[in-house]
């Protein structure tokens, strides 16, 4: 009975499970950049992967969202293994520099989002009065409502961000990856970002992993941390983070660091 | 003189031909310019000419043994820039050099070619055949189709590969379909404006739109405008001044595009 019991538990951890990275290991023809690492992103989490540049933060996000194959270890989605997973409409991704297309692309924000309703079967052939309507209601959630017909280049870097956020949100994700997603914009403009986040973390109870280098801006938003380096460092609560000592050596390597403590 | 034109069935059999053709052209190029895979149709159409003139010394079919070749070039093209980690446009030298060696070749074969083969390499859309009508009506058709049938997803990748590739839109599949519509324009395009500026007509159209639109969509309707404007006037021209066609057309659509540039340089706030 005790054992019956105790397995059902084990099943609601498992469907709380968001992403399960398991002994994965890693290298571009090379040497190792990723090496056995465990990590897992459960319901409602919001975890920030730090680490110095050429850890493996990038790479470990990429394996995460199925876009690199690792050469050992298992990545689960929705407690599905990623090989099979199908619903990517429940992952947001958005890469690296994801501001940096191309600067004479003549496109508005509303053809931006909408263009991520067509991703997946599964939202297709949706009614267009649907569309126009998830639209706005993304727009308004990142404070850029009535932006629709905009251009994206006319936009500032802080609006473009703001844009590919709401892209993400229009499919009704449950996971949000990002990867180092401020870079090149100002720190108030970061802070908005990360507050922005939060929001979208406490209030909907999205699920959210970022890379980011930012760790005294996001510190008060998160309450996971996976410090990597090549290994993964240390994994598990941001109040005990800083405690630790991997949180000790980021400082000496000399991340300027405001903490907030919860 | 324009009695003439208007009851000679070569004259409206270009002119079919051409505006089926200049849609297709119109809209694929927005898509090539933005994947910064312009070069692409150069690149193809030498292999499409390897293609027509080995048609012409199998006595075979010159556009059908041009458009398989062109197609098995163009998954070619794909897999070297995947698998031999090549830039894209080192991939496409190797094969225009490639294919133009071999037209070289094959044509060493037989030399009594003569005005056919020149058609091919300064285009001749007054000498089209009316099998030839019916076949760019129904390739340039299945381009557009596809293009608009794919068009969200194919501007999401385009916009941003790795993102829509987590997102679910089946990424390889639509390259290899791009790369296989350029082929099959190009290979239409070579009957109409010849190997040496079939590239015009899928570049210069969508670059001029780029000056101008304000919407994605916008810029898809304005290159298949003036792409079909160039190829309609230009098949006019020709025919009233004779003056060649191919010249005519790529002269007019760089017209057009010098003229949004200029437009755009007048009225700085225009796409603001």
């Amino acid at each position: 009975m005790a054992s019956k019991i105790i397995e059902t538990q084990d099943e609601l951890d498992k469907k709380k499970e968001v992403i399960k990275v398991e002994s994965v290991y890693f290298s571009y023809d090379g040497p190792l950049i990723l090496e056995d690492i465990n990590l897992s992103l459960h319901r409602a989490d919001f975890l920030a992967i730090i680490g110095p540049n050429g850890s493996g933060k990038t790479t470990l996000l990429k394996i995460m969202v199925g876009l690199l194959k690792p050469q050992a270890g298992q990545v689960f989605l929705f407690g599905q293994r990623i090989e099979d997973f199908e619903d990517w409409y429940k992952v947001a991704y958005i890469q690296q520099n994801a501001t940096h297309f191309e600067s004479k692309f003549p496109v508005t924000v509303e053809e931006v989002i909408t263009s991520s309703l067509y991703a997946s079967r599964k939202i297709k052939g949706s009614p267009a009065g649907w569309r126009k309507a998830r639209v706005e209601q993304v727009l308004d959630l990142v404070d850029l409502a009535g932006y629709q017909k905009r251009l994206m280049t006319t936009l500032s870097g802080g609006q473009q961000q703001r844009v590919l956020i709401a892209r993400a949100l229009a499919t009704e994700p449950e996971v949000m990856l990002l990867d180092e997603p401020t870079t090149g914009v100002d720190h108030q403009t970061q802070e908005n970002f990360y507050d922005l986040l939060g929001k979208l973390n406490h209030d909907y109870g999205l699920s959210i992993a970022v890379v980011t280098h930012d760790y005294g801006l996001v510190n008060k938003h998160i309450n996971q941390v996976a410090c990597l380096n090549r290994k993964l460092i240390y994994h598990g609560r941001h109040e005990e983070f800083c405690q630790s000592a991997a949180f000790k050596e980021l400082l000496a390597d000399g991340h300027h660091l405001v903490i907030h403590q919860h | 003189m324009l009695s003439s034109v208007l009851t000679s069935g070569f004259f409206w059999r270009a002119i079919l031909a051409g505006s089926f053709l200049a849609v297709a052209c119109g809209l694929l190029g927005v898509f090539l310019v933005l994947r910064q895979d312009s070069m692409i149709s150069h690149g193809l159409s030498h292999l499409a000419f390897a293609g027509i003139v080995l048609g012409l010394v199998l006595n075979f079919l010159p556009l059908i043994v041009s458009l398989i070749i062109c197609v098995v070039g163009s998954i070619f093209i794909l897999k070297l820039k995947k698998q031999a980690r090549l830039p894209g446009d080192a991939a496409l030298a190797i094969l225009a050099s490639g294919g133009m060696a071999l037209a070289i070749f094959l044509v060493s074969l037989r030399i009594n070619f003569g005005v056919e083969l020149m058609g091919y390499l300064f285009g001749d859309i007054l000498a089209i055949s009316p099998v030839e009508v019916g076949l760019s009506i129904i390739l340039a058709l299945m381009v557009t189709i596809l293009i608009l049938a794919n068009y969200h997803q194919l501007l999401y990748m385009t916009f941003d590969r790795e993102t829509a590739l987590v997102a679910g839109v089946k990424v390889n599949s639509l390259d290899k379909i791009l790369v296989i519509l350029t082929a099959i324009t190009v290979v239409l395009g070579l009957r109409i404006v010849g190997l040496l500026l079939v590239s015009a007509l899928t570049v210069v159209p969508a670059a001029a739109a780029l000056q101008l639109a304000r919407s994605f969509r916008q810029t898809l309707v304005l290159s298949s405008l003036f792409s079909l404007f160039s190829i309609i006037a230009g098949i006019v021209i020709s025919y009233v001044l004779d003056w060649p066609a191919s010249a005519s057309i790529v002269f007019l659509s760089i017209a057009i595009f010098l003229a949004t540039v200029a437009g755009k340089n007048l009225a700085p706030s225009f796409k603001k």
